[in-house]
């Protein structure tokens, strides 16, 4: 019994702007089942003491000084843009959504 | 009922509050003024060229990788701590998921589930002396995101725009969003307090050194939430959260206009539809953006480049006892060292003139003859003007100065508003523009006995009546020496000279 279904596939799809096939969304479904599965296993031998995991190295408060760096100079931010205007990166036309 | 630009239906607002109970929540973001941004070392400034303040990291670049910012995160704690919350023993950074090109990585590091500081509280005062304690939920730590620039298309808004511009100076500014619980139970008084919140907020922050606050710089924002509900113990209603209101008299104006609105739906008998809202300045109503994302859309999860922040006490406790004094407290003992009555402090506090006030005492001048000052002759100038008063070109301590020069006998009060109308005009300070425009009170008894004795012969009659014992012309021949002067005599001098004359 599939817990993924194509639809969700299709929706988070949406939501990250990849597009896929239908053979993909099929294939997707099954394989996010089975990581669901795989990830359903560990919630049931993690008991409350096991405190949650968000990165694997055992580090905290890696934090840096307020210090100023040289930025990168204009030319070079935006040498690798598309396009580009008045100093700005150009980018195409927003449509349905907020300013 | 009315009906608005759009066809929107409106409800008078007493009207409404009689038959709705208004709920209001409010999200603040304030720009800490920290020198570089959250998560890389580049400079935080206003108004330089575009895109001149980045690092690969505020570009999102493949394989950059961000690294917190101390003071951003002690600023934060300072906030949380000065809202009365709780600090986090642990707290996480996470990656809040969407596509706008003012995000140049697809996501913004914000925090989820683990806010540094959460469950606090603020105290209020609203005008009349009210005070309205108001929940925070929580106070978290996020970057900033570019800012884009509309182009083509006949009004400049969004729609019709042929493309956009961005730029990603301000991409990576560190902020604090601030969360309040529902605020139930204001009634009426709701944009009032909204308002109220906000202004206060602002003086926490100036007032903690974490940020300059200028509103009019978009240092600090507000998206104001409003529900209605038929009584105050109905369930709270579906609200709409009106996005990046940008002055406290916006605040108030968003929150009042979508009471209205909202009264107006519910009165048709439809339901408000939950959603995101715009505030337009010019036109003071609100328009319907896109309707609100389900917190999954974002699809959150903890920011796998950053480790965790686990706060010691220690540092949390330094920090607590860095806290300066809050700003209501301040308040209450300025208040108190300068002997003013409460509506007295009320209006001080309401003009903006607190911190003015106290910086022309600190240079002298008598708390008294400060508020007279600030509250009469420059507020009347500030007012015509139209700009607030810390806009005004002078400073506490030339108002000082102009009341020592009255103090000491040398400027009469009429004499020290034109030595003021000259400071205002950039002639210098008080004593340069007395010099420049020789207006000071003249002293000399001899000159002034000259004009007592031109006064006394051009007004025999008068001058007959005085030496017969009837006063009632002296005041006659004090305005002739005054006009003879240009002003400059002191009144009480020429009357003493008068009846001293009159005998000679």
């Amino acid at each position: 019994m599939s817990t993924i279904s194509r639809e969700e596939v299709a929706r988070l799809a949406g939501l990250a702007r990849i597009d896929l096939t239908d053979a993909e969304l099929t294939r997707l479904a099954t394989e996010l089942d089975v990581i669901v599965e795989a990830v359903a296993t560990v919630s049931r031998v993690a008991t409350d003491d096991v405190p949650a995991t968000s990165h694997p190295l055992p580090l905290v408060n890696v934090l840096r000084p307020d210090v100023v760096v040289q930025p990168l100079a204009a030319d070079q931010a935006l040498a690798a843009a598309p396009s580009a205007e008045d100093g700005r990166f150009a980018v195409p036309q927003i449509l349905g959504e907020d300013a | 009922m009315s009906a608005e630009p759009s066809g929107t239906l409106l409800v008078d607002y007493d009207e409404a509050t009689r038959r709705y109970d208004p709920v209001i929540g409010i999200e603040v973001h304030v720009e800490l003024g920290t020198a570089t941004k959250m998560f890389d070392g580049a400079p935080q400034e206003f108004g330089g060229e575009p895109n001149s303040a980045t690092t690969p990291v505020s570009l999102g670049l493949p394989g950059s990788l961000p690294v917190v910012n101390e003071k951003a995160v002690e600023s934060a704690i300072l906030i949380g701590l000065a809202l009365n919350c709780e600090i986090a023993e642990l707290c996480r950074f996470a990656r809040k998921n969407y596509f706008y090109p003012d995000v140049p990585k697809n996501y913004q590091i914000s925090q989820y589930d683990e806010p540094i500081a959460h469950d606090g509280w603020l105290d209020v005062e609203l005008e009349d002396g009210t005070v309205v304690r108001v929940e925070i939920e929580r106070a978290h730590m996020e970057e900033d995101a570019g800012k884009n620039t509309h182009v083509g298309g006949a009004t400049g808004r969004i729609h019709g725009a042929e493309y956009s511009l961005v730029d990603y100076n301000r991409a990576g500014v560190p902020l604090v969003e601030i969360v309040t619980r529902p605020i139930t139970g204001v009634g009426d008084r709701a944009p009032e307090v909204a308002r109220a919140y906000v202004q206060t907020l602002r003086d926490l922050f100036r007032a903690l050194g974490v940020s300059e606050a200028r509103m009019e710089r978009g240092n600090v924002r507000a998206d104001v939430n409003v529900s209605l509900r038929p009584t105050p113990d109905s369930p709270l209603g579906t609200r709409t959260e009106t996005k990046n209101v940008n002055s406290f008299r916006s605040v108030e104006r968003a929150v009042r206009y979508e009471v209205s609105r909202q009264a107006a739906v519910l009165d048709a008998g439809a339901s408000v539809v939950q959603e995101t809202r715009h505030w337009h300045e010019d036109t003071g109503v609100t328009t319907a953006g896109r309707v609100k994302s389900d917190a999954e859309d974002y699809r959150y999860f903890p920011e796998p480049d950053l480790v965790p922040l686990v706060p010691s006490r220690d540092w949390v406790e330094a920090l607590r006892a860095r806290l300066p004094e809050m700003p209501a407290a301040r308040r209450r003992r300025l208040q108190d060292e300068w002997g003013y009555a409460d509506a007295e402090m009320r209006d001080v506090v309401n003009a903006g003139a607190v911190e003015l006030i106290e910086a022309t005492v600190a240079a002298g001048a008598s708390p008294a003859a400060a508020r007279k000052w600030w509250m009469g002759e420059l507020a009347r100038t500030a007012n015509a003007d139209g700009v607030a008063l810390e806009e005004l070109t002078v400073t506490p301590g030339q108002i000082a100065e102009l009341q020592g020069l009255v103090d000491s006998g040398r400027l009469n009060d009429k004499l020290a508003r034109q030595v003021l109308a000259g400071v205002l005009a950039g002639e210098g300070s008080p004593e340069q523009v007395v010099a420049a425009r020789g207006l000071e009170v003249v002293s000399d008894d001899g000159a002034l006995i000259a004009a007592v004795d031109d006064a006394l012969a051009a007004q025999p009659d008068a001058a007959e009546k005085i030496r017969g014992g009837n006063l009632g012309p002296v005041g006659a021949i004090i305005g002739a020496v005054m006009k003879a002067t240009r002003g400059q005599a002191d009144a009480a001098r020429v009357r003493e000279l008068v009846l001293e004359r009159i005998k000679a």
